[in-house]
């Protein structure tokens, strides 16, 4: 995907193509195999037969991180286990999703109060897109976790540039803000009567200067 | 032509498996020293699920800490329950109807069978058979239905409180168990078709790990892992506690009949029998249960003498389970300490693991069952 991806203006045609992959890749969510506490023995039994993941497309486990696209961080995170779940995060390809299973892995659980080095919560160390309330969560909860997040990988758009309000609100911010520094610069300079002839030839040779050194820099 | 090198200087290799390996179930970090295929040497590192249990028993009244313990030997939450109330009842002097004792072992055996179900199928799944791991977990299901009932809960159950259990079961629950005991035996057959005597499956485990029983009495083992090396030992048996003496029931030892005794299949043998004996134990439960109170009366809020102390031994499915507990005459205990049959299991592995192969040592693994919550704590 890695190609194409966001390299396309938005119209019909992608729009239907976008569903057609995003239907394809929700489908076949392969979860990795990592079992951290009792959360995983549900999520084994969510796996098993009665209850049986492989209907909605993500029963194949997979043991290492280089396969999967799911990460169902299932039971505690103790600190010494963190930098192993991120380092094993940062190893899943791109896109890569976190369900955070059990009252362990949403906020510390039974043990946020006494538990000194359990980490409370383990959307502090990776971005988590569901989480799934419980101690530990029924297979049944674990499903319409799973289901959450292939309605969210469904509305997903791949090909098509992202639309600049959504996808750069953060930049929106930021821009408000610098705008803002210049008003109030130019508000400091009317105090002082305005600007005088010396000042702008000033304000135009540093300019110049900056640019040279831009152009240095490059 | 190219003349071989004949002194081909050979180094130790150092191998990390863990924490994060499917076949280490759940957090367990081995370091291993390999020479070659062979295994030279195996440190288990523990610690990635410490979650000071001990720690919160001290600054919990004695009835909030039942949850805990649920979380401590995951898959047999059940036994773990047994064993943390006997010893505050023992500390307490609070004495449990028979009713109340009846429904505790018939739950304990449920959830011994569901227990052993999860390591015959994860055992499947060590050695590379996935199939036995969907047979398992269909009889697991049934009898989690069967928890189900009495607590609402599938795991952690919290059934078993200080003096009793939670509730009377439901009227419907003793026909639902008896159709659960009439067609187990059937399955349990079909068990050992699949894989106990499946040709591949006896060529990874016989003659693997074999552990003498002197070594695992030194390391103390308990539980299937030692009577798979033939020491007819079991606390039901030799220490009985709650309605015990009144069951009769085998305690299965391993055999030299397919290989050494001790090996990884005996081990693995010996909880399939297992579930045999406890299907004859939960039959004679059904028949002999009577009415009554199941939880004694005007136990409200714990609170034993100053210095009391109390130490339990119950029969887990991993082995032999100890509380200690020691009172300061408050609302609290003062100490808590639990003796975790997976923590001595582990601990042998070193002495074991010693000059097999490197592909033996995930069978070896897997056969000790171990649950890395209740190593941790």
């Amino acid at each position: 995907m890695g190609v194409l991806e966001y390299k396309f203006e938005e119209n019909i045609i992608l729009t239907k193509v976008d569903w057609l992959l995003n239907w394809a890749r929700k489908s076949s969510l392969w979860p990795m195999t990592f079992g951290l506490a009792c959360c995983a023995i549900e999520m084994m039994a969510t796996g098993a037969s009665r209850f049986d993941l492989d209907r909605f497309g993500a029963g194949a486990f997979r043991a290492t991180p280089r396969q999967s696209d799911l990460m169902i961080v299932a039971g505690t995170v103790t600190l010494k286990m963190a930098p192993c779940v991120r380092r094993l995060y940062d190893q899943m390809p791109e896109p890569r999703y976190v369900i955070a299973m059990g009252a362990c892995t949403i906020g510390g659980g039974p043990y946020a109060l006494h538990g000194y080095h359990v980490l409370k919560g383990v959307d502090l160390i990776v971005p988590v897109d569901v989480y799934v309330p419980g101690c530990p969560p029924r297979p049944e909860a674990l499903i319409d976790g799973l289901r959450k997040l292939q309605e969210k990988v469904q509305k997903q758009g791949l090909l098509a540039r992202p639309a600049k309000p959504a996808a750069n609100a953060g930049d929106h911010v930021l821009e408000y803000s610098r705008m803002d520094g210049v008003r109030r610069k130019w508000e400091e300079t009317q105090k002082h009567g305005g600007l005088t002839p010396q000042d702008e030839e000033a304000a135009v040779e540093e300019q110049k200067k900056k640019d040279k050194e831009a152009v240095a820099k490059v | 032509m190219v003349a071989v090198e004949k002194d081909v200087r050979t180094d130790e290799l150092v191998i990390n498996m863990g924490p994060q390996h499917p076949s280490t179930h759940g957090v367990l970090r081995v370091v291993l020293k390999t020479d070659g295929e062979m295994c030279l040497d195996a440190q288990p590192d523990i610690g990635y699920l410490h979650r000071c249990a001990e720690k919160i028993a001290e600054n919990l009244p004695y009835g909030q800490f039942v949850p805990y313990t649920d979380r401590m030997d995951y898959v047999s939450g059940m036994g773990c329950n047994m064993g943390y109330c006997m010893a505050v009842e023992q500390v307490a002097g609070i004495q449990v109807p028979e009713r109340g004792e009846w429904l505790r072992v018939i739950v304990t055996e449920l959830n011994r069978i569901a227990s052993h179900l999860l390591a015959f199928g994860t055992y499947g799944l060590d050695t590379g058979a996935i199939t036995p791991f969907l047979y398992g977990f269909r009889e697991r299901e049934l009898v989690l239905d069967l928890l189900e009932m009495l607590c609402g809960a599938r795991l952690t159950y919290s059934y078993i409180r200080i003096g009793g259990v939670d509730g009377d079961v439901p009227p419907e629950f003793m026909d639902k168990l008896k159709e659960f005991l009439d067609i187990f035996p059937k399955k349990i057959r079909e068990y050992n078709k699949l894989l106990t005597y499946n040709h591949i499956f006896m060529k990874r485990t016989v003659g693997v790990g074999v552990l003498p029983a002197d070594v695992a009495i030194a390391y103390g083992v308990t539980g299937p892992c030692l009577r798979g090396s033939g020491v007819r030992q079991d606390v039901r048996r030799d220490e009985p506690y709650s309605v015990y003496p009144k069951l009769e029931f085998d305690v299965p030892v391993g055999t030299d009949e397919h290989g050494p005794i001790g090996d990884a299949w005996n081990r693995y043998y010996i909880r399939i029998r297992e579930l045999e004996e406890s299907a004859k134990i939960l039959r004679q439960c059904v028949k002999m249960i009577s009415p009554g109170p199941v939880l004694a009366e005007k136990v409200g809020r714990v609170k034993p003498p100053a210095g009391a102390e109390a130490y339990t031994r119950s029969e887990n499915a991993r082995g032999e389970l100890g509380f200690y507990i020691v009172s300061d005459g408050t609302m609290t205990p003062a100490r808590v300490k639990v003796r975790a049959p997976s923590f001595s299991n582990i601990s042998v592995l070193p002495a074991i693991v010693r000059g097999q192969m490197l592909a033996d040592v995930v069978a070896i693994i897997g056969s000790l069952d171990i649950v890395l919550g209740e190593i941790d704590r």
